[in-house]
C-alpha cells in the first residue's frame, strides 16, 4: 500500500527480524513457536496494519514491542522524540517503564481495570497521569465517552458490568484520550457493530493527522482497506513435517 | 538510582566458606551440606530508581522478608554492598551502608527508608497512643514544636482516612485493619523516598486488603516514593508492582516487568509460580 502522508512521516519504530519461541518447563520443557522473521517499520501519523490468521502471532508481535514478551532474537528499535533511538527489546526495565509512561501507549483487547473504578475515572487517568488537572480531565473524558456512543447514567458505574462492546469502547477512550507517540492497538473494533467501529475508525483517523504512529490488528480487511496506511503479513514458516499430529495418530 | 544492592547474602550460622556456591535455586536447596549452615539469601543485587514500585515474591521460606530487613538494617549481612542515593563517605565516594556508622545509618531509618511490617505489633510501639507512635518518627526527622507535630499527626489521621478524634487511642483499640493504617501514617510521616513493606495486607479480608492497597498506591502516586513490596500474592504484585523480582532458595530467579513475569515468565520456577494462580 501506498503511504498517504508520505511527506511528513517519520520513521517512528523499526522491527528487524524478530524472533520468539516459548520453552514450556512443566511440560517437558516443549518448545512452542511464537514468530519468526518479522521485520517492518512505523511512521509517524500512519497506521500500520500487522495481518495474517488467527494464531499467527500478530498479538504476540505488539506484546513483544512492548516488552510483555521477551524475544529471542532481532531488535526493536524505537526513535524517540528527543532524536535518540532504543532497542524495546534489549533496554533496561526501568527504560521500557518511563517509554510507558510517555511515549508508547497499548491498547489491549479486553479491558483491564479494578471493579472499584468507574468509567470516568477509568478514562481520565490517563490524562490525569499526564500531568492534566481532574475535573477537566472527567470532563473530557465524559465528552470521548459520549462521541463514542457510551450513555451518560454509566458513566459513574464500574465498566466491568458493562456489554463487551460497551467495555471495548471505554477501553479505547482510554488509549486516545491522551495518545502517546506510538499506538499499539490489538483488535480496537472487534465487538463493536458498524456504527461504533465507524466512530473509532474515525478517532483512528484524528490520531493520524495529530501524527501519532500506530500499529493495529484488525480482524477484518474492510477495515484495514477503510484506515490503514500500510500492511504487513505475518506468516508462519511451514514446517517439513507435522511431529506432534503424528505422535497423537501413533498413540 | 536510589537504593543499589550488591550481591548481598546472609548466612546464619559457622560458614564453611563454600557456602554460596553449594546452595541457591540451582541446586535446589538453601542448606549448605558441608556445614549445615542456613543460606537465608545468596548474593542478590537489586536496584530501584526513583518513583519504581518494586515486587519481591516467592514461596515461604525463600528469603522474601529477610532481604527487605537486610536493606531496612533490622539485621546485618552476612557480606555484600548497599548503597542509597546522596550517601557520601569523607571521601566523596558511594557509602556502603553496610558496616557504615551507626549514625548514618539511624538517620536512613529516622527519615529517608520506612517499613511497613506485617505485624503492626513490629512496627508500632503499643505502648504509644496511635499520635505518639506518628510522632515518635516526626521527632525522630527532627521535628520538635508540638504544634507542628501535633498537626502533621492529624492530618496523617485524615489522610488514611481513620476520625481524627481517635488519635490519642492506643493501638491495642484498633481493629488488624487500622493498625496497618497506623502503620502506614507513622512510615509516611518522615515523607521517606522509599518504603518497604512486608506483607502489607496478608491476613486481612479481601474489602480490608483492597482498601489498604488502594490507599498505598493513592500515597504514592501523590508523594512520589519508591516501593518494595514483599508479597507471596501475586493479585497485590500485579495490582501495585512495575517490576517483580522471583526468590527462590534464597537466590534471586528472575528479574523483570511485572506484566511480562506474568504473561511470559521465563523460568521454570516462575512458570510454576505463574500457573498456580486460582
Amino acid at each position: 500500500m501506498q503511504a498517504k502522508n508520505a511527506e511528513r512521516a517519520a520513521v517512528k519504530l523499526v522491527v528487524d527480524n524478530i524472533g520468539k519461541t516459548f520453552t514450556l518447563h512443566n511440560r517437558e520443557s516443549v518448545k512452542v513457536e511464537g514468530f519468526q522473521a518479522i521485520s517492518f517499520a512505523a511512521y509517524t501519523g500512519e497506521l500500520l496494519a500487522l495481518t495474517g490468521p488467527s494464531g499467527v502471532g500478530k498479538s504476540s508481535v505488539l506484546k513483544a514491542i512492548f516488552r510483555t514478551y521477551l524475544t529471542q532474537r532481532g531488535t526493536i528499535m524505537f526513535h524517540r522524540s528527543n532524536g535518540s533511538v532504543v532497542d524495546l527489546a534489549s533496554c533496561s526495565e526501568s527504560d521500557v517503564l518511563m517509554l510507558r509512561r510517555r511515549e508508547i501507549g497499548f491498547v489491549t483487547q479486553f479491558l483491564k481495570v479494578l471493579p472499584r473504578v468507574t468509567a470516568l475515572q477509568a478514562v481520565a487517568s490517563p490524562l490525569i497521569d499526564a500531568g492534566e488537572y481532574e475535573t477537566p480531565s472527567l470532563y473530557r473524558a465524559g465528552v470521548l465517552l459520549d462521541s463514542l456512543g457510551i450513555r451518560e447514567e454509566l458513566f459513574h458505574l464500574s465498566p466491568l458490568t458493562f456489554s463487551g462492546g460497551e467495555q471495548q469502547r471505554v477501553n479505547i477512550a482510554r488509549g486516545v484520550i491522551a495518545p502517546k507517540e506510538l499506538l499499539l492497538l490489538d483488535e480496537p473494533t472487534a465487538s463493536l457493530d458498524e456504527k461504533s467501529s465507524g466512530k473509532v475508525l474515525e478517532l483512528l483517523a484524528g490520531l493520524k493527522d495529530q501524527g501519532i504512529a500506530m500499529i493495529g490488528i484488525f480482524h477484518d480487511q474492510n477495515k484495514i482497506d477503510q484506515v490503514a496506511d500500510r500492511s504487513y503479513e505475518i506468516v508462519r514458516e511451514q514446517k517439513q513435517e507435522e511431529p506432534h499430529l503424528m505422535h497423537l495418530e501413533a498413540a | 538510582m536510589l537504593l543499589e544492592v550488591q550481591n548481598v547474602s546472609k548466612v546464619y550460622g559457622t560458614s564453611c566458606g563454600n557456602c554460596l556456591e553449594l546452595t541457591g535455586v540451582f541446586h535446589n536447596r538453601a542448606i549448605c551440606p558441608v556445614c549445615n549452615s542456613v543460606v537465608a539469601i545468596n548474593s542478590i543485587s537489586l536496584k530501584a530508581r526513583d518513583n519504581e514500585i518494586l515486587g519481591i515474591v516467592g514461596e515461604s521460606g525463600s528469603g522474601k522478608s529477610t532481604l527487605l530487613q537486610l536493606i531496612y538494617q533490622d539485621i546485618s549481612a552476612s557480606s555484600g554492598k548497599i548503597y542509597f542515593n546522596g550517601l557520601e563517605d569523607d571521601d566523596g565516594e558511594p557509602l556502603n551502608i553496610l558496616g557504615a556508622p551507626q549514625s548514618v545509618v539511624a538517620r536512613l531509618r529516622n527519615k529517608d527508608m520506612s517499613m511497613i511490617y506485617q505485624n503492626p505489633r513490629l512496627g508500632l510501639n503499643f505502648l504509644f497512643s496511635a499520635g505518639g507512635n506518628i510522632a515518635q518518627r516526626i521527632i525522630s526527622g527532627g521535628e520538635r514544636r508540638y504544634r507542628n507535630i501535633r498537626e502533621n499527626g492529624l492530618s496523617l489521621m485524615e489522610r488514611i482516612e481513620m476520625e481524627s478524634s481517635r488519635i490519642d487511642d492506643y493501638p491495642e483499640a484498633f481493629s488488624g485493619g487500622q493498625q496497618q493504617r497506623i502503620q502506614i501514617a507513622k512510615a509516611l510521616s518522615s515523607s521517606p523516598r522509599i518504603l518497604l513493606l512486608d506483607e502489607p495486607t496478608t491476613g486481612l479480608d479481601v474489602s480490608v486488603q483492597a482498601k489498604i492497597l488502594d490507599l498505598i498506591k493513592e500515597l504514592q502516586q501523590e508523594m512520589g516514593f519508591s516501593m518494595i513490596i514483599v508479597s507471596h500474592d501475586l493479585g497485590v504484585i500485579n495490582h501495585l508492582t512495575d517490576i517483580t523480582v522471583v526468590m527462590k532458595h534464597g537466590s534471586l530467579v528472575e528479574y523483570g516487568l511485572t506484566d511480562q513475569i506474568l504473561e511470559d515468565p521465563q523460568h521454570p520456577y516462575t512458570q510454576l509460580l505463574v500457573s498456580s494462580i486460582l
